[in-house]
């Protein structure tokens, strides 16, 4: 392969850059295997385990729509990427989507030039007390010390609800999460303020988890999702509808387990049917197999599934729906018609 | 005999007195703590306020070792057992050694094969740090990083063993021209091994199960084995490059000076990690979408930059320090500039060189886990990415940076202390 570097480099150096190409669908389709951009490691959200297989819950979503593209929810290539490295490894090409705990903002979608195709997680900043303090509302949290990241918009956020709610605060800056996680076990500060998900995480990892509680108010929005990359409008419709595709199936009854069942035959929901492509041509229309859902329903399950099984109440991470739980049960889940 | 002199002189001692021990206070263990940990009130006080020191540190560590779970599947199980916390959770290391030390997806069945090629490394370096070996071994050093691509990424043997013969037949080539010119030795020499090189691109694609290992992916390398990678193939390929540089920026040409001194001070006033990431994101932009150009070459090409640069300096610090009488004298003895410089100037400032050069080395060889900035699973990355996100370990810190910091101790002090040895072999001066 030595050679073979030398001679891509020449080739490299010979040839003009060009765009990435346009048709990200036909590229994938290609390659066999999908570029998918996640996180070096964040607990529940994605890390390889111990057999170096990639797991979580923005992991199943790279899974689910290999499998509903091409068929595999292994052929799957995954690329790390770091805070710092993910945007430009999505504008270069060199990553298909990417699946990163990334919150939508407005600059991001704009300015950078990339195109959210959902939210698969509904983050926001809470704040985290020890139990022995008796707090059960953040409102209650007037004159507490309060270990904050500096340089961050939870410490806007902060600043904001407090004056909001015409109490004050101490501020205890910290660089790190970890610095923050040892400085709140410390005792430095009462509560400890940062994204919900990253707050349960942190307890987790808690010697005694029960001893702490996670408050109910959540300050600040953090819609977390998978983005593409502007111009390539039939690749961002992929994305989005496989996305679309678990949260429905959910709301459906849906499930890994009996999705293969309900699709093999017409059954009394159109919905349903039209969703598993057994009735209509919604697969054809993005340029996929009929069971292109049924594919991505089957690789981890539908939406509640890979929640329960990366982040849910049953791991120790532990979160509970919340926000995340189906319009139906109160919360902001919503997909579209499949129609 | 003890009458004998009893009148004449009274002073004269008649006996031996009998050997005395000497004084407890000037003999053994007493005197050595005396002279050296109590020898007045102000030493005294340091000594108890160090001993005192390494108790607290001994009290927490001692039972943190002995006191330490070994055998857990995750931190919860690990808490269990030590109930009050006192143990350390080494059942992490039990449980990931495969992946610190080869990365997550380097194939578990070849394992063997980044084995092999360290102990063949050992090998293959004997020659070159211990001179009283024979000098025939050098051809091994010389195979070597062909067999160690081969064990490292697998596939054909057959593209090491092209990549091997143009630089054999590049070598010939130089060897036929060079009486010429050495510009065109060296050119005719590294155009030939591009034609063979190109040659044998038309041929290995159909040929590509001959004597084949199983593939492995560039990206698939990681944990200690990637440290290790790139340690040893930036400091031996910035070495040459170094001196190089170096000779370069001392040359009467002022083309040749105005590049080396240009490229030195740019790549010394750029922090590696910009280069790092030039090497990882900036790259992506330029080339063509779909080349691959592998992400450790990219790395290696940055690191060895920053790292001969260094050792430019470095080996310019020692060839200064020569007297100016060396190189008059060698071109009054009617050498060349090749001549002097290999046989007079060069072995000097090369000896003059050794601590700076190491010191560069293990600079070098403790940056490579910048590489976990660029999202590379290295040892450091692997600790900071997968593990720690893991549900199983999340929360253990202090065994796997331990863990970490043991194996870079291991390396760079065994390093440090052959270059001790060198020094001490090539010492000629009178001291």
């Amino acid at each position: 392969m030595t050679y073979k570097l030398i001679l891509g480099a020449l080739a490299a150096t010979g040839l003009t850059a060009g765009a990435a190409a346009a048709a990200t669908l036909d590229d994938v389709k290609e390659r066999g295997a999908l570029n998918c951009g996640v996180v070096t490691g964040l607990v529940g959200f994605g890390a390889p385990n111990a057999n170096g297989e990639w797991e979580g819950f923005d992991v199943a979503l790279c899974r689910a729509v290999a499998a509903a593209v091409l068929g595999d929810p292994t052929a799957v290539e995954f690329i790390p990427t770091t805070g710092k490295t993910r945007f430009t490894a999505l504008a270069s090409g060199e990553i298909d989507m990417l699946a990163r705990n990334t919150t939508w903002t407005f600059s991001r979608d704009v300015d950078l030039k990339f195109e959210f195709t959902g939210i698969n997680y509904y983050d926001g900043q809470g704040f985290m007390v020890p139990k022995s303090l008796g707090v059960t509302s953040a409102k209650d949290l007037d004159g507490a010390t309060v270990c904050i990241q500096t340089g961050t918009t939870t410490e806007l956020n902060l600043a904001d609800f407090f004056r909001k709610n015409n109490i004050s605060y101490e501020p205890v800056a910290v660089e790190t999460n970890a610095e923050g996680q040892q400085q709140y076990q410390a005792g430095a500060c009462d509560t400890y303020t940062t994204d919900a998900s990253g707050l349960a995480a942190t307890r987790a990892a808690f010697e005694n988890p029960a001893d702490h509680v996670i408050l109910p108010e959540i300050i600040s929005k953090e819609p977390l999702g998978p983005l593409v990359r502007h111009g390539d409008n039939e690749w961002g419709d992929v994305v989005r509808w496989t996305l679309n595709a678990l949260i429905a199936a959910e709301e459906m009854g849906v499930t890994s387990a009996n999705v293969q069942d309900m699709a093999a035959a017409p059954g009394d929901s159109p919905e349903i049917n039209r969703l598993l492509g057994t009735e209509g041509n919604l697969g054809e229309m993005m340029g996929l197999e009929a069971d292109w859902a049924v594919n991505a329903i089957a690789a981890n399950g539908n939406y509640g599934e890979i929640f329960e099984k990366n982040i849910g109440e049953n791991t120790p991470i532990g979160l509970a729906r919340g926000l995340n739980a189906q319009w139906t049960n109160g919360g902001l889940l919503y997909s579209p018609p499949f129609r | 005999m003890a009458d004998t002199h009893s009148q004449s002189v009274a002073y004269v001692r008649e006996s031996m007195v009998p050997q005395q021990p000497a004084p407890v206070s000037e003999t053994g263990a007493i005197k050595w703590l005396r002279t050296n940990l109590f020898s007045n009130w102000f030493y005294s006080i340091l000594t108890l306020a160090a001993i005192y020191v390494i108790y607290l540190l001994l009290s927490i560590l001692i039972p943190w070792i002995a006191g330490g779970v070994w055998l857990a599947s995750d931190i919860r199980e690990c808490r269990a057992i030590t109930g009050d916390g006192a143990g350390g959770c080494f059942a992490v290391l039990e449980d990931r050694i495969w992946q610190l030390l080869f990365g997550f997806s380097y194939p578990s069945e070849a394992y063997w094969r980044p084995t092999l090629a360290l102990v063949l490394l050992f090998v293959a370096a004997a020659p070159v740090l211990f001179a009283s070996l024979p000098r025939a071994l050098l051809i091994v050093t010389a195979l070597y990083p062909f067999t160690a691509y081969w064990l490292l990424w697998g596939g054909t043997i057959l593209v090491p063993t092209f990549a091997l013969v143009g630089v054999v037949a590049g070598y010939f080539a130089y060897r036929a021209l060079v009486d010429r010119s050495f510009a065109l030795g060296f050119f005719g020499g590294v155009i030939v091994a591009f034609v063979v090189w190109w040659l044998a691109g038309f041929v290995t694609p159909a040929l590509s199960d001959v004597l084949a290992l199983q593939a492995v992916q560039s990206r698939d390398m990681g944990g200690f084995m990637l440290n290790l990678i790139l340690g040893v193939v930036c400091v031996s390929l910035s070495l040459p490059i170094g001196i190089v540089l170096a000779l370069g920026r001392q040359s009467r040409l002022p083309i040749i000076k105005g590049i080396c001194v240009v490229f030195i001070e740019f790549v010394r006033g750029v922090p590696l990690i910009t280069l790092l990431f030039v090497a990882n994101v900036v790259l992506a932009y330029f080339l063509p979408p779909g080349t691959n150009f592998d992400l450790i070459l990219r790395v290696i090409i940055m690191i060895t930059m920053f790292a001969s640069a260094y050792i430019a300096e470095v080996i310019r610090g020692g060839l200064a320090a020569l007297p100016r009488g060396q190189f008059e004298g060698a071109e009054s003895l009617g050498l060349d500039y090749w001549q002097s410089m290999r046989l007079i100037i060069l072995p000097q400032a090369l000896k003059i060189s050794i601590p700076g050069i190491v010191n560069v080395a293990v600079g070098l060889f403790k940056d490579t886990t910048l590489v976990s900035i660029i999202s590379m699973f290295d040892l450091v990355g692997m600790i900071r990415g997968p593990i720690l996100a893991s549900t199983d370990w999340n929360g253990v810190y202090w065994e796997l940076y331990g863990f970490a910091a043991l194996l870079f101790f291991v390396v760079c002090y065994g390093i440090s202390q052959y270059s001790q040895w060198l020094e001490r072999q090539l010492a000629t001066d009178h001291r």
